[in-house]
């Protein structure tokens, strides 16, 4: 139902990038947006009744691991997709570390072309800051941003030489682009395997301090006062950081940053047992940082919410804590987790939402997560109180790594649509 | 040795044991003890179990201590160290474990480099396990075998039970077993741990996570303690980098007579072995016998897995 006209009637219509929170309609031509509130009904449009259900622009998540090509058997272009379809997500910004690493015009290219024949939902990519996520040469920005991608980060691994990270800022600017940094100084998180702390004491698994991030953002923020590169914090997980981030933002330096749902809802209390559901890179930090994240979030000091997905396979989780993968899924359980935050009165519905649209579309240069008329017509109908439990073995996606398995959340994701197509029907 | 106290399969660690389960692990090796010392040191208590010590790592006296600790009590006992199975080609924990599973023992006792490879296996398979170390998280049977000891010398220091009893646990507790089953038991019982050692080698929060606390200086960790307990310095693996060299770490937390000195009146010395003389402990307080409960250590050892292997799967098992 993509070509003609589309009605969505009677809907609670959140639009954030227009500050728009009425029950209206939202009129749909040929996959473009064409009009929110009142319109007149075209002859032959298709009506979906959206009463009770709140209308969304499609949530767009600027942190996901697709792992292909490479790790075909932990998730696929079509299986993450399938994934975020289901999470009412209908952009996903996929991080480089495949195998090869999107470091190279061509490797854009298999993945925009894969995405276009196999992915259900807008794909954007990555690149790789430095060729092969080593650290040492920088990418070909310019033809990578050329070939389709959208930003650049050596994610899963930190920029660590300081000089490289500076000339990264420097060069990037000549096209305006957008690093993303998993901060983290290797030196001290070396060997780390959990948050250090009460919990790591206990359970005698080697920490990851919480100033290895912070040392790394302070650091980072000094480049980004140098060079004047626009700098993007992945996965924030602890106070300092948050900190940081929030005095180079007062200074109005070009600092952002994401926090995901597991950093914000869980702490390193959920690694007792030894659960490798619950590792991951950065790992789940203690209720300190956490309500440092729910303040961020509260202030305005982190924009966005993203999951870091990163699918893994049975295999590389059924080993021993610290010998397990990092990373959990988490596209299916972004709204509901983040919509935890407008029920404990962290954040209005509007600015929860804000942070999963047009907030990462807009530091990515994407003219989606939003409903403004003449916009692609990518939307979530959401059920904002439907109860319902996680459970991983109903998950869309190839790996059901989740680390919210039996939680209990709020708001179900009832249709999703990309470009006026419906992707998913719950 | 009332079996109504203990209804575990698996001895994982001392954080899970109550008090009473606890006493009642020290009561039954306490009566073990009598058959070491018969000129046949054996009961058929249990004849036609089966187990299997499986070790990742190496060990000379655990492994020794669980072998003789089965025989005696007239199991058959399997020893496997991952040196000589399959582990080196490749195959995963879970492999290993669920292929000797198929072989039917009523227990495994596991020795693993890796904090809670023994949960996870627990969690994963229907053996009944003992951890006999697990990286640097718990060593129950060693916490059982110190508490014994102790529970011995009260008497010598005046005291009717573990209530009150401070004990200093001196040197690298952050990559120690030891040092964290030691504080969970004693803390249990009601003794009261103190962890004494340098400021990089304390497990991070120990006060809040152990309700130990910690002392930099050895002069005042070892003030007015009962019982002082002297960790090996893990010079081969785990301490490098965290002390710029033995001379220095002998000359600040060593523990010498002088030290002692400032330990209560008949406080005793404990090491769970095996010891660096000139490295943790000098030779003249190793081998102090008014002072030193090495050896007696080692001989509890042995009883205390007796008991163990008698409550997890010999009659003593309510399960």
């Amino acid at each position: 139902m993509s070509g003609g006209y589309v009605l969505i009637r009677g809907g609670r219509v959140v639009d954030p990038a227009n500050g728009v929170d009425v029950t209206a309609d939202v009129l749909l031509e040929d996959g473009v947006i064409r009009a929110v509130g009142r319109p007149d009904v075209p002859q032959g449009a298709t009506v979906v009744d959206a009463d009770g259900l709140v209308v969304a622009p499609g949530l767009v998540d600027m942190h996901v691991h697709l792992r292909e090509p490479g790790f075909e058997y932990k998730e696929t272009i079509a299986g993450g997709t399938r994934a975020a379809a289901a999470g009412g997500v209908t952009t996903v910004a996929c991080m480089p570390n495949t195998r090869p690493v999107n470091d190279d015009p061509s490797i854009t290219g298999y993945i925009l072309q894969k995405a276009a024949t196999e992915g259900v939902v807008n794909v954007a990519p990555i690149g790789a800051i430095t060729r092969g996520l080593e650290g040492r040469e920088l990418t070909e920005m310019g033809l990578l941003l050329r070939a389709g991608c959208v930003a650049f980060s050596d994610d899963g691994r930190p920029v660590a030489d300081s000089g490289l990270m500076r000339r990264a800022l420097d060069y990037s600017r000549a096209f305006g682009a957008l690093l993303i940094q998993h901060a983290e100084d290797p030196s001290l998180s070396a060997g780390g395997c959990m948050h250090e702390g009460v919990i790591s004491s206990r359970l005698g698994l080697p920490g990851l301090p919480a100033a290895a991030e912070s040392v790394m953002v302070d650091r980072d923020v000094r480049l980004v006062e140098l060079t004047g590169g626009r700098y993007h914090v992945a996965h924030i997980s602890v106070a300092g950081a948050v900190e940081s981030v929030a005095r180079a933002r007062a200074r109005g330096l070009p600092v952002s940053c994401e926090v995901a749902p597991h950093h914000f809802a869980l702490t390193d209390e959920a690694v007792l047992g030894y659960d490798t559901d619950a590792k991951m890179s950065p790992p789940l930090r203690g209720a300190e940082d956490r309500n440092a994240l729910l303040e961020g979030l509260a202030r305005g000091v982190i924009t966005v919410i993203a999951t870091d997905h990163a699918p893994h396979d049975p295999d590389s989780k059924r080993v021993e804590f610290c010998h397990a993968s990092n990373g959990v899924v988490g596209l299916e359980t972004l709204l509901p987790v983040s919509l935890e935050l407008v029920r404990d009165g962290v954040m209005s519905l509007m600015e929860c939402l804000r942070a999963m649209t047009v907030a990462p579309a807009k530091l990515l240069g994407l003219d989606r997560g939003t409903l403004t008329p003449g916009s692609p017509a990518d939307l979530v109908l959401f059920d904002l109180d439907a109860a319902w439990v996680v459970d991983a073995a109903r998950l869309h996606g190839t790996s059901r790594n989740t680390c919210f398995h039996g939680r209990r959340v709020r708001g179900r994701v009832i249709r999703t649509m990309v470009s006026g197509r419906i992707v998913y029907n719950g | 040795m009332g079996s109504h106290l203990w209804n575990r399969k698996h001895l994982l660690g001392m954080a899970d044991l109550s008090r009473e389960e606890i006493q009642s692990i020290l009561d039954a090796a306490a009566s073990l003890r009598e058959v070491n010392r018969r000129e046949i040191k054996k009961v058929p208590t249990l004849r036609g179990k089966t187990v299997i010590n499986l070790f990742f790592e190496n060990s000379t006296r655990t492994r020794t201590s669980f072998e003789l600790a089965g025989k005696r009590m007239s199991a058959d006992v399997i020893n496997m160290s991952a040196s000589s199975s399959s582990v080196k080609k490749g195959e995963t924990l879970i492999d290993t474990m669920a292929t000797l599973q198929a072989m039917n023992p009523d227990l495994v006792v596991i020795r693993h480099p890796e904090s809670g490879a023994q949960e996870f296996l627990a969690r994963h398979l229907d053996a009944a396990i003992v951890n006999a170390g697990d990286g640097r998280h718990e060593h129950p049977t060693q916490a059982l075998l110190d508490l014994l000891t102790m529970h011995d010398h009260l008497p010598l220091l005046e005291r009717e039970s573990f209530e009150g009893l401070v004990v200093a646990v001196c040197g690298d507790s952050l990559h120690s077993r030891v040092a964290r089953s030691i504080a969970l038991g004693l803390r249990t019982m009601g003794g009261e741990v103190r962890f004494v050692g340098p400021p990089g080698l304390m497990p991070p929060r120990a006060e809040e996570a152990f309700g130990a606390r910690v002392y930099h200086s050895m002069e005042e960790g070892l003030e007015g303690a009962h019982v002082v307990m002297a960790l090996r310095l893990q010079l081969e693996r785990m301490s490098v980098g965290f002390i710029p060299s033995v001379r220095e770490y002998f000359a600040f937390w060593g523990l010498t007579r002088a030290r002692l000195a400032r330990a209560a009146p008949g406080a005793f010395v404990m090491h769970p072995g095996p010891i660096n003389r000139g490295v943790e402990i000098s030779s003249e307080v190793a081998d102090d016998r008014e002072r030193s409960v090495i050896l007696e250590q080692v001989a509890n050892g042995l009883a205390v897995r007796m008991a163990v292997l008698y409550r997890l799967c010999g009659m003593g098992g309510g399960r």
